[in-house]
């Protein structure tokens, strides 16, 4: 079986003023199959989010592997994990994040200028992946003049823009009420079902419960993890 | 990657134009400093062209020689009557002792009443040789101007200057008229063109009209006028004996211009041991102007650059305050993978947009200093005339003339102060964590 991603024995230290060291991540080691829908779940302080961020490539390990798309990325600069950000990994926050001064297909468009590409095909596929998340007659609209449920559509394909190697999404229906979210969890599904591995940090039950498999994180440390086994 | 820039610029301006006063403001402050470079510099080009040109018209060439009026107890003469000044002995002895003489163009002035009928005009009048046109860069408009022959036989004839024939010829040919000096008359064979008057430079240069000159054969004038000038004041009678007034000397090239000023030095002291002349030199004068200008172009650009300097100063206020308050923007851009040079080039492209935008509007206020000056100068003309008739003439009459230099200078310089005071906003913009970016409010 393939993996999409793979870490391995990973800790993060962070050393406050004073000296005071916090071990946010205590040794963690997890592999993540082509087309797995992982849900991450734990306290806060717990470590989840440290986690996210290290998988996202928005922060480097104190210590441990980091394997993405079969490419170990524990190691590279701060130049070198942009770039592999903009080109292998998507994102879904949980406050939308799009920018509020650009209009849907520019926000869509966002990880492809990062990327050098804005050519004309980059701009339909803009086009046609908000046509997908069902905005297709919002192309110009600005964030402010979009529902919650909308934007978190609109990043949605932004998150699909590049055709990432692992989407995560850290609390996507956090900011949503219980139907809105239900489509976007339906979405992400959908999407999941289409091949896309996802890996999403949530702390509601029935939310975890939609994914394949669910981990609990505790002081750092992985506490269950229900096997990938169901998982083929 | 031509059009990653465009895009770059594209986005900056969007955001630029999201909060349009800000954005307005710092503009304001690039804008008065690009204004002021071009005025101030346009300004003091105009003050220090206005006296280059005047010591230019006296000729880097020339050495001009004058009669200056001595301390009242050191004349020769006795009685009422004070003799100083060049002698026609002196011309003799700077003609044939000077080697390396060019011309010497001999002058006498005299300021008498001219009449033309019922018409009087006051005027200068200058006994002079026919050299004397070329020297003084005149022109002739109408008729011709004096000719050797004219002073070989001293006859009586006059070329006057353009206003004086306006005065006494206001609906007539002047040539061929008689105007009456005293009690001699002379036709009139010529009129000189208008001619800028100078104003006085240093020495004993006093400022001359050209205009209202009346220019006859220096023979005619000796042996018509005399040395001789009685002025009758409140009872006492005063009289000047002056044999010449000015002698310009011309030599052949602007190098010799030190030396031969020293010969003429060493011959005039000898007969002038109460130093009734003066010598004036335009080359020196126009070192001391260009010196002058210099300084004063320091001194401008000094207060230029402290303008510009706070206006970048705004400039990077307003950019603190636009990284702070875009964090999560920033937060974002770094997510979604833009590397911290992109971020830098976003930031310093919105400062390089508002401070080019702040230059080329100074640029283009910047030249509109001559409309704005005159009509400054006819508004307060028409408020407060006695304030400005009291103010002298060379900074009333004062034409900014706008210096390409400036303009160019000005506006590379505002861009220069953006990317100067862009780069600490956009680097520190860069340099933020992406996770805490994120997760600010």
């Amino acid at each position: 079986m393939k993996l999409a991603a793979r870490v391995v024995d990973v800790r993060k230290d962070y050393v406050l003023k004073g000296g005071i060291v916090v071990r946010a991540l205590r040794g963690v080691s997890i592999d993540f199959p082509e087309g797995d829908f992982v849900a991450i779940m734990g306290h806060s302080g717990s470590g989840k989010s440290t986690l996210l961020n290290l998988l996202g490539c928005l922060d480097r390990a104190s210590d441990g592997q980091y394997i993405l798309g079969g490419q170990d990325v524990s190691q590279l600069n701060d130049d070198e994990l942009s770039g592999i950000r903009c080109r292998y990994l998507g994102f879904i926050f949980q406050s939308y994040n799009l920018i509020p001064q650009l209009t849907v297909v520019e926000n869509i468009e966002l990880p492809l200028y990062y990327q050098g590409n804005n050519s004309l095909a980059a701009k339909a596929r803009c086009v046609e992946l908000a046509r997908m998340v069902g905005l297709g007659d919002r192309l110009d609209h600005r964030p402010f003049q979009l529902s919650g449920g909308q934007q978190q559509r609109v990043a949605i394909a932004r998150a699909l823009v590049n055709n990432p190697h692992v989407i995560l999404a850290d609390e996507p229906t956090g900011n949503l009420d219980s139907a809105t979210g239900e489509e976007i969890m339906q979405m992400l599904e959908a999407l999941n079902g289409a091949g896309k591995t996802i890996i999403m940090v949530t702390h509601e039950p029935d939310i975890a419960a939609r994914a394949h498999r669910t981990i609990r994180m505790r002081d750092g440390l992985l506490e269950t993890h229900s096997p990938a086994s169901a998982l083929s | 990657m031509g059009s990653r820039f465009l895009q770059t610029l594209r986005l900056g301006l969007k955001s630029l134009l999201l909060h349009k006063l800000r954005s307005g403001l710092a503009i304001l402050g690039i804008f008065i400093g690009v204004t002021a470079v071009i005025w101030l510099v346009a300004m003091g080009e105009g003050v220090s062209y206005q006296a280059q040109q005047q010591i230019k018209d006296l000729g880097a060439n020339n050495i001009i020689v004058r009669s200056a009026k001595p301390p009242s107890d050191v004349t020769r003469g006795g009685g009422f009557v004070i003799a100083y000044g060049l002698l026609r002995d002196d011309y003799d002895r700077i003609v044939s002792n000077v080697p390396t003489l060019l011309q010497a163009v001999p002058m006498r002035e005299i300021r008498k009443e001219i009449r033309y009928m019922d018409k009087v005009s006051d005027a200068r009048i200058v006994g002079c040789t026919a050299k004397y046109l070329d020297i003084n860069n005149l022109r002739v408009e109408r008729g011709r101007f004096l000719s050797d022959k004219d002073l070989e036989e001293a006859n009586n004839v006059a070329v006057i200057g353009n206003k004086a024939a306006a005065t006494l010829f206001p609906y007539e040919d002047p040539r061929g008229k008689f105007i009456q000096i005293e009690d001699q008359f002379y036709t009139v064979i010529g009129q000189t063109a208008s001619k800028t008057p100078s104003a006085g430079i240093g020495g004993s240069l006093s400022a001359q009209d050209y205009n209202n000159d009346i220019y006859i054969p220096l023979t005619t004038l000796r042996w018509r006028i005399g040395d001789m000038v009685i002025t009758a004041r409140s009872g006492s009678r005063e009289g000047e004996q002056v044999e010449l007034s000015q002698i310009t000397v011309t030599v052949r090239d602007i190098d010799q211009v030190d030396q031969t000023s020293e010969i003429i030095e060493s011959l005039l002291r000898k007969s002038h041991p109460n130093g009734d002349y003066a010598i004036v030199v335009p080359k020196e004068l126009l070192r001391q102007a260009e010196i002058l200008q210099m300084m004063f172009n320091l001194l401008l650009i000094l207060i230029a650059g402290i303008a510009l300097l706070v206006g970048g100063i705004g400039i990077m206020n307003i950019m603190l305050a636009t990284v702070t308050e875009r964090t999560r923007e920033i937060g974002i851009r770094r997510a979604l993978g833009a590397k911290q040079s992109d971020i830098v080039s976003q930031f310093l492209s919105e400062t390089v947009v508002l401070s080019a935008t702040g230059g080329a509007l100074g640029v283009f206020f910047g030249f509109l200093v001559n409309p704005v000056i005159s009509g400054t100068r006819y508004t307060f003309g028409r408020l407060f005339p006695d304030i400005l008739a009291a103010i002298p003439d060379n900074i009333r009459d004062l034409e900014p003339r706008i210096a390409a230099w400036s303009v160019i200078a000005a506006f590379l310089i505002s861009v220069a102060v953006g990317v100067l005071f862009g780069l600490y906003p956009a680097r520190r913009a860069a340099k933020m964590d992406p996770i805490e970016a994120l997760r600010h409010e």
